[in-house]
């Protein structure tokens, strides 16, 4: 069953609605206790990475998350916790993927946000199952991931690379919204909920 | 690459969609939410629904609406009319909706702006503008075009991207309901001076409407309503038709 942290950054109505399309069962984690409820770990999020991470800190929840040994999923705000800092707020993150935030430039002449469908490559992780490349997915972001090759699962262009996904072990991320992202999107978290570690 | 995204228009009012729509296999066309659901299997990118409901103690049955269309449609949304305050949209956003628009209530309170991007995020605040060429200069409209303000619309649009709008929904009320096109001029005159998305919208009587204010414009979504409502577009085959020009879409 999926546990979603609940700690009060963004609005998690889509996602349950999601899940409850997929008949997927989930439950909220608001206390380290409840991280012994779940088998797999979704952390959402939405709005500012640093007002975020202040308020999943608040929570008491970082350092048992970073102990966690099964599948953990970011999405959109929730990846970039995963990362060492984000430009946004200039604010230390989890630190468990060692890769970096950053603002788009808009000196490349693109708009930001980086807003609607962009196509994926993915490099045929068990998360990515079933999902053709340069599949589009559904993107609102004005932060990014800096592409590096060792954590990279899919990269998505926007003025240059970014990692639209990462994995570190039992760690994932989507930069994405997989429940906005029509059937690509749900087979992504159908994929989730079936990973083992 | 980020593709152009096509999005269908819905008028709702107490939780009804209204106007008519013509789709085959539609049970009840006044359903907001199986309309919604048929529009996303369709291939819509992102779909907005226009609140016209007239009065304020009636919000309750849009909230509902939003709800409902939420748990079911697997693609983004955004709900525009009677927003007025940060309040308002808070109910929305929880409620499931992507972005919220504003129109009249920015023009009178522009700090509606910069607070509702300051409490959710520029992504979350779409703000339309309704404009009218009068005498030489493109003037912000209000009351759908009923009523003209005293902003210029390259003015407003510039002080709106710099309050914290992150996207422009502009409808060209010379153009609107005409289907003889798109404000091609003007549209791209204002994606160019900006630097968040701009949705094109008023005139779509035409598949090559779409490819023109793709091709010629800076644009990066194009809306309509009655070609989509009424089958006069089918969606697959306007994208079909967008990919042999090479305009990058989601099939």
């Amino acid at each position: 069953m999926i546990g979603i942290v609940n700690y009060g950054a963004g609005n998690i109505f889509s996602l349950t609605s999601a899940l409850d399309r997929l008949d997927l069962p989930y439950g909220m984690i608001n206390e380290e206790a409840d991280l012994d409820k779940y088998t797999h770990i979704i952390i959402p999020g939405v709005g500012h990475a640093g007002t975020a991470m202040k308020k999943l800190d608040q929570t008491g929840l970082v350092a048992p998350i970073k102990a966690l040994k099964k599948p953990v999923l970011g999405i959109c705000v929730g990846m970039q916790l995963l990362t060492q800092h984000s430009e946004e707020g200039d604010a230390d993150m989890m630190s468990i993927v060692p890769v970096k935030t950053r603002l788009f430039n808009k000196d490349q002449g693109i708009k930001i946000p980086h807003m609607g469908w962009n196509n994926i490559t993915h490099k045929n992780n068990p998360l990515f199952e079933g999902v053709k490349n340069l599949t589009q997915f559904y993107f609102v972001h004005s932060y990014f991931i800096e592409y590096n090759p060792t954590f990279d699962i899919a990269t998505a262009e926007y003025g240059m690379p970014f990692s639209a996904a990462v994995q570190k072990d039992n760690f994932y991320g989507v930069q994405f919204h997989p429940e906005k992202s029509g059937a690509a999107g749900e087979r992504l978290l159908k994929n989730f909920s079936n990973l083992k570690h | 690459m980020l593709s152009k995204r096509i999005i269908p228009c819905l008028d709702v009012k107490d939780g009804r969609t209204v106007k008519g729509v013509n789709f085959v296999d539609l049970k009840d066309a006044g359903d907001p939410v199986e309309l919604a659901w048929q529009y996303a299997q369709q291939g819509a990118d992102e779909l907005v629904f226009l609140d016209i409901t007239a009065t304020h103690e009636r919000r309750g049955t849009t909230i509902e609406m939003v709800k409902s269309v939420a748990r079911q449609l697997n693609i983004p949304f955004t709900i525009g009319g009677g927003i007025t305050s940060v309040a308002d949209a808070e109910a929305l956003l929880n409620s499931g909706a992507d972005k919220i628009s504003i129109n009249s209530a920015a023009v009178r309170n522009p700090a509606l702006i910069s607070d509702l991007a300051k409490a959710f995020g520029v992504q979350f605040v779409v703000v339309a503008v309704d404009t009218k060429f009068v005498e030489g200069r493109n003037m912000v409209h209000l009351n759908g075009g009923r009523l003209i303000t005293e902003l210029e619309t390259e003015d407003w649009i510039l002080h709106a991207e710099s309050l914290g709008a992150g996207e422009i929904l502009l409808t060209s009320m010379d153009h609107d309901g005409t289907k003889n096109g798109f404000d091609c001029l003007l549209l791209d005159k204002i994606a160019r001076s900006i630097n968040i998305p701009v949705i094109a919208s008023g005139g779509a009587g035409r598949m090559e409407h779409f490819t023109e204010v793709f091709l010629q414009t800076g644009v990066d979504a194009a809306l309509a309503a009655s070609v989509f409502h009424f089958g006069e577009i089918p969606i697959p085959v306007l994208k079909e038709e967008l990919k042999k020009h090479n305009i990058p879409v989601r099939l």
